[in-house]
């Protein structure tokens, strides 16, 4: 296993990190403010199959993950208005965005099977890109990779630095405290859940439009479910979170790993590997759980404003 | 208008809820069809009725029912004790795997195959039940949420399933499909009418709901479960074990899910191979739903969604239309279901 190697692995890690870590952007966005949607996957397909359309119809990759984004914000909203102006179950809701977005999306897509479209090419001068080692691995990725990585770092930035953060916390924590206080409960989980789900949308837009580049049915295998674990994993913290998002990365990349290594297993016994992880994950976290990886305190709950 | 809590919620309301819902999302669909170009009243009569116009037709709806109601009524069970086992997918698999590996070992088409396959349909509710028990130990000993651990349990069996099918138990006499070779005709469920598909499997899944209704309304184990799912501080005081409920409902929930998934494998199917759930789990959650956890609403409920599925294949066949209609059908119906259940815990009433 020489060093080129390693950077190639290195890269393509990072490259798989990047719908991952939009997702888990998204969830702790929402969660933090205790809004639990477990609808992610199903967003995450409309995201990539609405981001996939869009970039084979238009050829324009920032229309696409425009419109990823959208969808995300859009199932967001309707889960905002089901949870809280209708009241209804957090995780019945969830399911019925996953189950609804798996079947529309595969519904939407079909004709889109087998279609390709070229991808991104890579952002930075040739002249970065060609830097011994550190070129491939950092230098050589598109603009939506950059774009997705300062967003999640914007978001690192203001929920656990700024007022906004801090609000939004305090909603998420004990929304009848903070109503009393006089912050807007409602206002803020529309937002959150808003933005959040644009944030797996663009997840998703992201895979279909650069990753793969192309679509197939239920083509985000689990990420939006692995999404919600790493939350758990991280704490409801997005840099912990950016850092597991890595590390499911190179699991989900762990095929290239082996077969550089000469190693020869059965692909579905690999494919399972991303998910017994996951569960190792929550039996580590939550078996040694510490007071600040405590869940959000209202986290699923439904909320009713006092008059 | 402004929303009033009712005192107790509308009996009214929980029976016409789920029939608004069933309503609205037929709307729905019928308006998302005519967007795209086709004529909405020919794709809701090709999805809900052309399928049944038939004996053999309701043999079938029969048939794609006893999956749905057994995975119902363990989910049933799970939901009203406040454990969100999003599983039943996972479990059914196992079912299928378990169950299945049995029935393929014992395959033979003499002896005494009643036995053989008793042995199988047992196995097939053991690896189910073992699935679920994987869930309660990760929630009753370390804490973990069962909703994300049922979740990634769902993928593994998957995985494990494609896995067996394409290796270890892969028909070596078979082309290069991955499936497994044909159980023999003595090892498949006898049909309830001759010449039909519908299976014993059917009876038996009313038999589980029966003993479901019977548990829940008559006995202290089901007064436990709902204690449980209400407040688990009231069960504490009461000295009723949460755990030992956990580890109830999921056991029976596996066990039924499971038996679900080795009667889909000796029933119509007859192999091991990749397709042996349309998404029954994730659509049975829907059925506990619009059922209202009443076992004469779960029965309609099972029959609606099992129409579904077969309507779904019959647009595929009829217009060419991708069979996913149906998950998409679905999850429109859960969605105007929970937006509508508002309205049986409270009332508009007029602002003053």
């Amino acid at each position: 296993m020489d060093l080129i190697f390693i950077a190639d692995l290195l890269a393509a890690t990072l490259a798989a990190t990047v719908p991952l870590a939009l997702c888990v952007t998204g969830v702790v966005i929402g969660e933090r403010s205790g809004v639990l949607n477990l609808g992610q996957e199903g967003i995450m397909l409309m995201g990539a199959v609405c981001a996939f359309m869009v970039a084979l119809n238009s050829g324009s990759y920032l229309l696409a993950s425009l419109a990823g984004a959208a969808v995300g914000a859009a199932m967001g909203a309707a889960f905002a208005l089901l949870t809280l102006v209708f009241q209804s179950n957090a995780v019945a809701t969830g399911l019925a965005l996953t189950i609804f977005g798996t079947g529309l999306s595969a519904f939407l897509g079909e004709a889109y099977v087998g279609e390709s479209i070229s991808g991104l090419g890579p952002l930075l001068p040739e002249a970065l890109r060609t830097v011994p080692l550190l070129g491939p691995v950092f230098f050589g990725h598109d603009a939506l990779f950059y774009a997705a990585l300062v967003l999640c770092l914007l978001v690192h930035r203001v929920l656990h630095t700024q007022r906004v953060g801090l609000m939004v916390s305090a909603v998420g924590e004990n929304p009848e405290t903070a109503h009393r206080l006089g912050l807007p409960v409602l206002r803020t989980r529309w937002l959150t859940a808003i933005i959040g789900c644009a944030f797996t949308g663009l997840g998703g837009a992201y895979l279909a439009i650069v990753y793969t580049p192309l679509w197939t049915e239920g083509m985000t295998a689990g990420r939006g479910w692995i999404a919600l674990a790493l939350v758990v994993l991280a704490g409801w913290r997005v840099s912990w979170g950016l850092l597991a998002a890595f590390g499911f990365g190179f699991i989900s990349i762990s095929n290239l790993v082996l077969q550089g290594l000469g190693v020869t297993i059965p692909v579905n016994l690999l494919a399972t590997l991303p998910f017994v992880m996951c569960l190792l994950a929550l039996v580590i976290v939550s078996s040694g759980r510490r007071s600040e990886r405590e869940p959000p305190r209202s986290l699923g709950q439904t909320y009713i404003k006092e008059n | 208008m402004r929303l009033e809590r009712r005192s107790a919620s509308s009996l009214g309301w929980q029976l016409l809820s789920p029939l608004i819902a069933v309503t609205l999302a037929m709307l729905t669909a019928s308006a998302l069809f005519a967007a795209l170009g086709h004529a909405p009243l020919q794709v809701l009569e090709l999805l809900f009725i052309a399928p049944v116009s038939d004996a053999y037709g309701l043999s079938e709806l029969a048939l794609k029912m006893t999956p749905l109601l057994l995975c119902a009524t363990g989910l049933a069970l799970c939901f009203r004790a406040g454990v969100w086992n999003i599983g039943a997918e996972g479990q059914y698999l196992a079912g299928c795997l378990v169950g299945g590996s049995v029935a393929l070992a014992l395959n033979s088409p003499d002896g005494p195959t009643v036995w053989y396959l008793c042995s199988a349909v047992v196995a097939g509710a053991a690896g189910g039940a073992v699935w679920a028990a994987a869930v309660a130990l990760l929630r009753t000993r370390f804490h973990c949420s069962e909703v994300l651990t049922s979740i990634m349990l769902n993928y593994v069996a998957l995985y494990l399933l494609l896995w067996a099918v394409g290796g270890p138990l892969k028909d070596p006499a078979g082309y290069s499909f991955p499936e497994s070779a044909l159980l023999e005709e003595a090892m498949l469920l006898p049909p309830l009418v001759q010449g039909y598909r519908a299976h014993v499997g059917f009876a038996a899944s009313l038999l589980a709901l029966a003993v479901l209704w019977t548990v829940v309304s008559r006995t202290l184990l089901g007064f436990k479960i709902s204690v449980v799912g209400d407040s688990q501080a009231a069960a504490r005081h009461a000295g009723f074990s949460e755990h030992r409920v956990v580890w109830t409902v999921l056991l029976s929930c596996g066990a039924l899910a499971g038996l679900a998934g080795v009667m889909t494998v000796t029933g119509p199917v007859g192999q091991l191979t990749p397709h042996l759930s349309s998404g029954y789990g994730f659509t049975a959650i829907i059925v506990v739903f619009l059922g209202r956890f009443h076992p004469l609403g779960l029965l309609l409920a099972a029959a609606l969604l099992a129409l579904s599925f077969i309507g779904g294949e019959n647009l595929q066949i009829e217009l060419g239309l991708p069979k996913s209609i149906a998950l998409m059908f679905q999850g429109l119906l859960l969605f105007f279901l929970l937006a509508t259940e508002l309205l049986t815990h409270y009332r508009l009433v007029p602002r003053e």
